[in-house]
């Protein structure tokens, strides 16, 4: 089933579903998008619910629906949902910032906005991703700095004063007080917030290549298995306990990887998507149905894989990303967009719906993915 | 592409059920077709139109259309202005799309005689929409006999546009009412039905259809002498239109409001065989005829001609003098390059027209905020001017931040245009070096493969080792990797901070063996041999010998080798003082030294 397409007339940087209620099992049906390189940048909340009566029969294509939008100052840098009502934006202009969604999603308005949160002495630095825990907020931007937010503190309540040389690309939660942060000279560091001192708990390079690197995502379960992608296109696993380099890299898009997600709930599953114009959805899986490998065929090449089993793995559970045998488990992945666009710039994917936005001005909304 | 001569096969465009009340405009682009709403409504709620300009892109094999989307930037400006400037740029849209289609009737197509009235006759009606508006009007009005513009909506409509089984529709209403006069409209009924429209794809040839006309020409000419109709004028007004008689026909200026209505219509009722030569006399008559001797024609009538007349470069250069946007010129000549119907009118600068246009039109979006990467594509097209554009305007895209910037290199080594990439990354090396940033300024050198930036940004941190004595950004100095042999300045700093992380690791040796291949290997700099050697310092001074006996001597040669250079007349007694200690320091230290290595190695151990 193709994705739907919608044209916004405006260059998408993110996209981002709403969180659905764990006590309702809904279909995730409102998501967010976030614009750039406009005069005027805004900040836009869609709808793809069933509108009216639904045709068992016939696919579900509808379009989706404009609800509400705000203006943003500044490019939208990155954005991410802190909970049901608010939305917490990254601004090229330094800026973080968030807005308030009314439950019946009918207007967008700002909440609370820390300008020039990320700055210069004489210049704009734009933050260039922001990531959420509620109610704790962080942010990291081209400055190098690394800032904690309380969602209903207007003071901010930690800086990292040249936590990095270079810039810092994005950031992700490990646990509670530790965050993942990549750079511009390929480099992974973990932050310790409870430590007093300004200098990373870890950090993790590749060596012999210094790639920047664009994104990281870490696995729902296991938090030691981290994905990141950047400059050259390629995808690298990492294990955070141990050593210097990546687990597996493998060779995903021939430009820039601008986001890679694992799925929430069923974590065998990543996406990514690239500036080439293409978004990937790879599939792990262990073993068993040869018959239907062979059928579907090979779609990626897997650069390198880690042949020696991971010391002091307890756990019969052995995460299919990690695992040392690959005989035992191979890597599919197929391409999500039914042709080439623009760089597909942001994606994201929830149950089995996904959102992902274009610099061809279109949102492509999959309500089908098979996971 | 040979010219096309067959109807194209119609193309279902799906996922434009908001069309529903518009009328669609359309466009042709360099391969594309672009379909967009007009502001022409036929009915319906006054909705805000979707300020969407779709591209259709034909497929060379399939034909199938696939849907992409091409914003605007004028076309979105008159969906959001006020109502003054919608009105003005609704205009200029109509007034484009109105020669877009002629040009397309006329050129593309090809439409020989016998068809060409016919498209034609398409293109009239596709430009007078509201009278079907009208004639629904009618049709649904309690009795449509009275209603006030009957007359009208059967005239204009209908008649003057051709369309005959409607008009006989709409008489019929009429027919029903007057049963007394039913014979004259049943006369009329039969006339209007037995007129016969040239079928292109029939097996009649255009001789045929000629002999047939004329026959039916006649028998309205008798019609009409023998005053069949004289009861009612209005009957007799449309035979007089039938028959083809001129100055009836200019009557209706109102109904026709423009003269190329008038033109076409003549051309029905006169010479529906119409030739593509003769067009142009018919053309300017129509015109000196319909806006009389006083009124000058307007620019667009001015196209028009050029267009009946088949004077493709005037129509050319009077669209690119009346429009003030590109846009419209560019594609319709990419459209007739590819249709190989325009001779390369070559200009003085080289380029054919064609290129020019699309340049022209492409330079215009790049300053455009956000449609640079569009113009990109433009520039592509354009085999030979269009790489040289594209290298000077890519060089002046605002870098707001790095992520822009990465596109923009992107779309550089994608190309080649390897001189791009460096100016680009040294824009943004400096920018990072200026706000302090030296790990983000390496990194762009890095990536542009800049040895001298590289250099100097090594030269920084140095500087700031010696003003602070100890080294800032050490997580970039540990790291360096195989970037460290971009430039030796870089490779020297690194050396350096490993020398001083392997002192703190209490390596000794392995720190003096690299320290004293940084000076003998003639990787340091000049100037910091002396502080290399002071470095060298604490090393000497250890109780266990570090240094061997040929270490010694070469750091002794090197310390010579410093003394023996010329001094500085630039500085003060006091540093001179100070030079000289230290020099004095080093040597005590390196005799000493010399002495235990001696001993050590002349040892015999037992």
């Amino acid at each position: 089933m193709d994705p739907i397409a919608k044209y916004i007339s405006q260059k998408i940087s993110k996209t981002r579903w709403r969180p659905i209620s764990p006590a309702l099992l809904q279909r995730p049906e409102v998501f967010a998008t976030g614009s750039w390189d406009n005069e005027s940048n805004r900040v836009s909340i869609w709808s793809v619910g069933d509108h009216g009566v639904s045709n068992t029969d016939s696919e579900f294509d509808e379009e989706p629906q404009l609800l509400c939008d705000s203006q943003h100052d500044g490019d939208v840098m990155d954005l991410q949902f802190l909970d049901q009502d608010r939305l917490v934006s990254a601004s090229s202009s330094g800026a973080v910032t968030i807005f308030k969604l009314q439950p019946d999603c009918q207007s967008l308005s700002l909440a609370h906005v820390w300008e020039r949160a990320h700055w210069y002495s004489c210049d704009n630095a734009p933050c260039t991703a922001v990531v959420c825990r509620s109610p704790e907020v962080v942010s990291v931007g081209e400055d190098g700095r690394v800032i904690l937010y309380k969602a209903d503190q207007t003071e901010v309540v930690r800086v990292i004063e040249n936590a990095d040389s270079s810039t810092i690309h994005a950031v992700t939660f490990l646990r509670t007080t530790e965050v993942l942060t990549v750079n511009s000279i390929g480099q992974l560091k973990m932050w310790d917030f409870r430590q007093q001192s300004d200098s990373p708990a870890q950090i993790l390079s590749l060596t012999g290549g210094r790639v920047p690197l664009h994104c990281v995502d870490k696995h729902p379960n296991q938090q030691h298995i981290v994905a990141t992608g950047g400059q050259d296109g390629m995808l690298y696993i990492w294990d955070v306990r141990q050593g210097n380099t990546p687990f597996s890299l493998i060779e995903a898009h021939s430009a820039e990887m601008w986001e890679v997600h694992f799925h929430p709930s069923n974590p065998n599953h990543l996406f990514t998507c690239s500036e080439d114009g293409s978004l990937l959805h790879w599939e792990t899986t262990s073993g068993s149905d040869m018959s239907t490998l062979l059928q579907r065929g090979w779609n990626s090449r897997v650069v390198s894989h880690s042949a020696v089993p991971l010391a002091g793995e307890d756990d019969s559970v052995v995460s299919a990303w990690l695992a040392g045998d690959s005989s035992k488990n191979r890597l599919e992945a197929t391409h999500m967009l039914p042709n080439q666009t623009l760089s597909v710039n942001s994606l994201d994917v929830l149950e089995q719906c996904l959102v992902c936005g274009t610099d061809g001005e279109a949102v492509y909304v999959h309500r089908q993915v098979p996971v | 592409m040979e010219e096309v001569d067959v109807e194209p096969s119609p193309m279902v465009i799906a996922d434009l059920n908001s069309f529903i009340y518009r009328h669609l405009g359309f466009e042709w682009g360099p391969g594309d077709l672009l379909v967009y709403e007009t502001n022409y409504k036929l009915q319906g709620p006054r909705t805000a139109g979707s300020p969407l300009v779709h591209v259709v892109r034909k497929d060379e094999d399939i034909c199938s259309p696939i849907l992409l989307l091409v914003p605007d930037s004028n076309y979105r400006s008159v969906i959001r202005a006020c109502m003054e400037e919608l009105q003005h740029n609704v205009s200029i849209l109509l007034a484009i799309e109105l020669i877009w289609n002629l040009c397309e009737v006329l050129f593309i197509d090809a439409a020989p005689a016998g068809s060409l009235l016919l498209h034609l006759l398409d293109w009239v009606r596709l430009h007078k929409s509201d009278v079907d508006a009208r004639a629904r009007e009618v049709l649904q009005s309690e009795s449509p006999a009275q209603h006030q513009s009957y007359w009208d909506v059967v005239r204009r409509t209908l008649i003057l546009q051709g369309r005959m089984d409607e008009a006989r529709q709409v008489l019929s209403k009429q027919a029903s009412l007057r049963a007394e006069s039913s014979s004259v409209f049943k006369r009329m009924d039969v006339l209007l039905q037995t007129m016969p429209i040239f079928n292109p794809t029939g097996t009649q040839t255009l001789t045929e259809f000629d002999v047939k006309w004329r026959h039916w020409h006649e028998e309205c000419d008798r019609c009409l002498q023998d005053n069949t109709f004289a009861s009612n004028r209005h009957l007799e007004t449309i035979v007089k239109i039938l028959v083809g008689d001129e100055d009836t026909i200019l009557e209706q200026k109102e109904l026709l409001s423009t003269w190329y209505h008038f033109l076409v219509t003549r051309l029905l009722f006169t010479h529906p065989t119409i030739k593509p030569p003769d067009l142009h006399y018919y053309a300017q008559s129509s015109m000196n005829m319909f806006l009389g001797p006083r009124a000058p024609p307007e620019p667009l009538d001015i196209i028009l001609l050029s267009a009946f007349e088949f004077d493709l470069h005037q129509v050319i250069k009077d669209c690119s003098i009346a429009l003030n946007n590109w846009w419209f010129v560019a594609h319709l000549t990419d459209l007739l390059d590819h249709c190989k119907l325009l001779q390369s009118h070559n200009l003085h600068f080289g380029s054919n027209l064609r290129e020019f246009l699309v340049l022209e039109y492409a330079s215009g979006l790049f300053t455009h905020h956000s449609l640079w990467q569009l113009a990109v594509d433009y520039f592509d097209h354009c085999p030979e001017f269009g790489r040289v554009y594209l290298e000077l305007q890519i060089e002046r895209i605002p870098l707001d931040t790095e992520r822009k910037a990465i596109k923009v290199l992107r779309i550089c080594e994608d190309r080649q245009m390897s001189e791009q990439v460096r100016s680009i990354c040294k824009i943004m090396a400096k920018r990072a070096l200026r706000n302090n940033r030296l790990g983000s300024a390496l990194s762009w050198s890095i990536r542009a493969k800049d040895a001298a930036f590289a250099t100097l940004i090594s030269e920084r941190f140095l500087q700031d080792y010696c003003n602070k004595g100890s080294f800032t950004d050490l997580d970039l100095l540990d790291n360096l990797g195989p970037a460290m042999l971009l430039s030796d300045r870089l490779t020297f700093l690194g050396k350096y901070r490993e020398f001083h992380r392997l002192y703190g690791e209490n390596r000794f040796s392995e720190a003096a063996k690299l320290l004293l291949s940084l000076m003998t290997a003639k990787i340091a700099p000049r100037g910091l041999w002396m502080t290399l050697l002071t470095d060298a310092l604490p090393l000497l001074e250890q109780k266990e010998v570090i240094f061997s006996v040929d270490q010694t001597y070469e750091l002794m040669s090197c310390l010579e080798e410093l003394n023996s250079g010329t001094k500085d007349s630039n500085t003060t007694d006091q540093e001179e003082d100070i030079e000289s200690t230290k020099t004095e320091l080093l040597r005590l230290a390196l005799a000493r030294n010399l002495a235990m290595a001696i001993v050590k190695e002349g040892t015999i151990e037992t």
